[in-house]
């Protein structure tokens, strides 16, 4: 089969908005730049298909100094006061030159642009188009399947597959930047059937670290059967079981796990919008169209019709875990290699609690824009040299077969994942009784899949999917299981109460053998 | 999940095809682009959002739609006003204003909480 073979500066893999940003300031550096995505650029992820709320703070002290302290406590104050810092800066700039330089559309609010969201399908429309003129070459339906190493273990490129075209590529490169999104199971929430935590694998099988994985057990709420995890509007909603009364303590926010145990139960929750005014009705449908998607084709009035919700799984995309980064330019441990968006951990703003929605998308603008710019110099500094290295592959499972015995393939562990993650009793309301064997069941398919499991041209890419994912949950789950506390959104039922004895965050790696590690918090100082 | 292309609507672009994010599309005999992978339909909309014909329906489901059902007849569909809603509603198409540019919700407060009795 013939191979596609580049060479670039820079490659980020994913084309969301962190990829997005990091392609454009990679480029603006003069860096020559490939982007991969394993669906389109454009539409691929969360984002484009959901759109967010962005972390939009005026530069003036006490605005910031509100916006950072408001979510302090509930992530467990493991935040870094100088990162949320300089994301509240880089959001700034870069929310504005959206305007200025893409000419996106933002609402008009007594004369002002109103810049504290955006419209998914619009904003990743734009940032094709830009950084198209920025000179970036996109290949979209082209997933990475594994990254390049050189000799000294420095990351020098990724190899991965063209779908469209049943071709094998390979980009060599200076640096390449992780932006292929968070993991969030295959669940079918709204646009993230691509996020499959792919990343963090390849980062680790190059000898990085995650960081945060206990932080990956986020749930949004949707009608039943649809996939429309639009959660903002159900603030203003009650929930009832299926016999019609009220259930109590459920809610959107601060209620959620009371919607699990009751479908857990029962398997049927409830729900209208019966909290909003007229008003209010109207200013959400403009405020987010896609909300009503489900219930205008289905028939639904939501504010006068009880109609049932489910959860579905948003994993480490609206968590806060990822990948370790190790330095203002987004930086991993390995070095060439980069993370950003919710590949990367969100702990540094965010802390133990969900980054979802404006926090996570102030990430991804800001963390691609430092990445990019990480990586472009990185570059620059090798020099011309880079690109005539020796490389090999980094990937294990799937591609280079291991020494056990035991077998299991994609079916496998799609099973596993669907079994032992999706549930809400296993992840959601976690216990360590039930974490341990669900870990076991992951390690056991992990030891198959490490097996004589190969796959080849179009089959590599869903079989690494899958491989990443399974990575992923047990990372989570190991996480889960050595914080034996209760902090932000990593709950445990058998430890009720936050542990100021645990008050650190948990760096975790390894793919055979897990292992996990305490981390000081860092930039609380600056807070003084 | 997508559910229907309309031969009728479809101007042969192909966009459908390219602009999947999961790959659900093929090229089809005659230029209509052909649902090869359902299965793989993540039901994110944006197909629709991006067809300049309003010849594709997604349905909310994230599972097939039975035989017979509404949501796979185009008739129904367009007659409804469902066909192409989405793309209007964010004001996509020639001749529109950007739902961008209307899009602010409500504003947030706390989260209500279910009371154990409703009034």
């Amino acid at each position: 089969m013939s191979t596609l073979d580049l060479t670039a500066d820079v490659v980020v893999a994913g084309g969301g908005p962190a990829g997005t940003w990091a392609a454009l300031t990679a480029a603006e550096a003069g860096a020559d730049v490939v982007l991969l995505d394993k669906g389109y650029c454009g539409t691929s992820g969360p984002t484009a298909s959901g759109g967010t709320g962005v972390w939009y703070v005026q530069p003036e002290p006490a605005a910031r100094e509100k916006a950072m302290a408001s979510r302090e406590a509930l992530g467990g104050f493991l935040q870094d006061r100088r990162w949320m810092g300089r994301v509240l800066d880089q959001t700034y700039e870069n929310m504005n030159r959206l305007q200025a330089e893409a000419r996106y559309p933002f609402p008009i609010i007594d004369g002002k642009p109103y810049k504290q969201g955006v419209q998914g399908p619009e904003y990743m429309r734009r940032m094709r188009s830009w950084i198209k003129r920025a000179g970036v070459r996109i290949l979209d339906h082209s997933p990475v399947t594994e990254l390049l190493v050189d000799d000294t273990g420095t990351v020098a490129g990724v190899r991965g597959h063209r779908r469209r075209h049943d071709t094998a590529y390979r980009v060599r490169a200076g640096a390449v930047v992780l932006a292929t999104g968070g993991c969030a199971f295959l669940s079918k929430a709204l646009g993230c059937d691509v996020a499959t935590g792919d990343g963090a694998l390849f980062a680790a099988e190059a000898g990085a670290e995650m960081s945060g994985m206990e932080f990956s057990n986020a749930y949004g709420i949707a009608p039943a059967f649809t996939s429309v995890t639009k959660t903002a509007y159900y603030s203003f909603a009650t929930f009832f079981r299926g016999d019609g009364t009220p259930l109590a303590g459920a809610g959107s926010q601060g209620g959620r796990s009371v919607i699990a145990a009751e479908l857990l139960r029962t398997g049927i929750v409830l729900c209208q919008i019966d909290q909003a005014t007229a008003g209010q009705q109207e200013q959400m449908r403009l405020g987010q169209p896609n909300f009503f998607l489900p219930f205008d084709r289905l028939g639904i009035n939501p504010f006068t019709d009880k109609f049932p919700v489910t959860l579905l799984l948003e994993g480490t995309v609206r968590g806060t875990g990822g990948i370790r980064i190790v330095a203002d330019d987004c930086s991993t441990t390995v070095p060439g290699l980069y993370a950003a968006g919710d590949a990367a951990t969100r702990e540094l703003i965010c802390g133990a609690f969900t980054g979802g929605g404006s926090h996570n998308s102030a990430w991804a603008m800001s963390s691609g824009t430092f990445a990019g710019r990480g990586a472009a110099a990185f570059a620059t500094a090798l020099g011309a040299g880079a690109r005539q290295r020796k490389v090999s592959g980094a990937g294990g499972v799937g591609i280079r077969p291991g020494a056990t015995a035991t077998t299991a393939g994609r079916r496998e562990a799609l099973d596993v994942i669907r079994r032992q993650v999706h549930p809400y009793d296993k992840n959601y309301l976690r216990h360590g009784s039930r974490l341990r064997p669900a870990l076991a069941h992951l390690d056991e398919v992990w030891d198959g899949l490490r097996g004589a499991t190969v796959a080849h041209d179009g089959d590599l890419p869903g079989l690494r999917q899958a491989a990443a994912m399974v990575a992923n949950a047990r990372w989570m789950y190991t996480s889960a299981i050595a914080r034996t506390e209760s902090r932000g959104m990593a709950r445990r039922e058998e430890h009720p109460e936050q542990d100021p004895n645990q008050y650190h965050r948990l760096a975790v790696g390894g793919l055979d053998r897990l292992w996990t590690r305490p981390e000081s918090v860092t930039g609380r100082l600056a807070a003084a | 999940m997508i559910e229907l292309v309309s031969e009728s609507r479809c101007v042969s672009c192909d966009v459908c095809i390219a602009v999947c994010p999961t790959n659900v599309f093929d090229a089809g005999a005659g230029g209509i682009p052909v649902i090869a992978r359902q299965g793989d339909c993540q039901t994110c909309f944006m197909c629709e959002a991006h067809c300049p014909a309003d010849a594709l329906f997604v349905a909310p489901m994230t599972h097939p739609v039975p035989e017979g059902s509404p949501l796979r007849d185009e008739a129904h569909l367009a007659a409804s006003g469902l066909l192409g809603s989405y793309r209007r509603e964010i004001g996509w198409g020639r001749g529109r204003k950007p739902g961008a540019r209307l899009a602010v919700g409500p504003e947030l407060g706390p989260a209500r909480i279910t009371p154990a009795a409703l009034p």
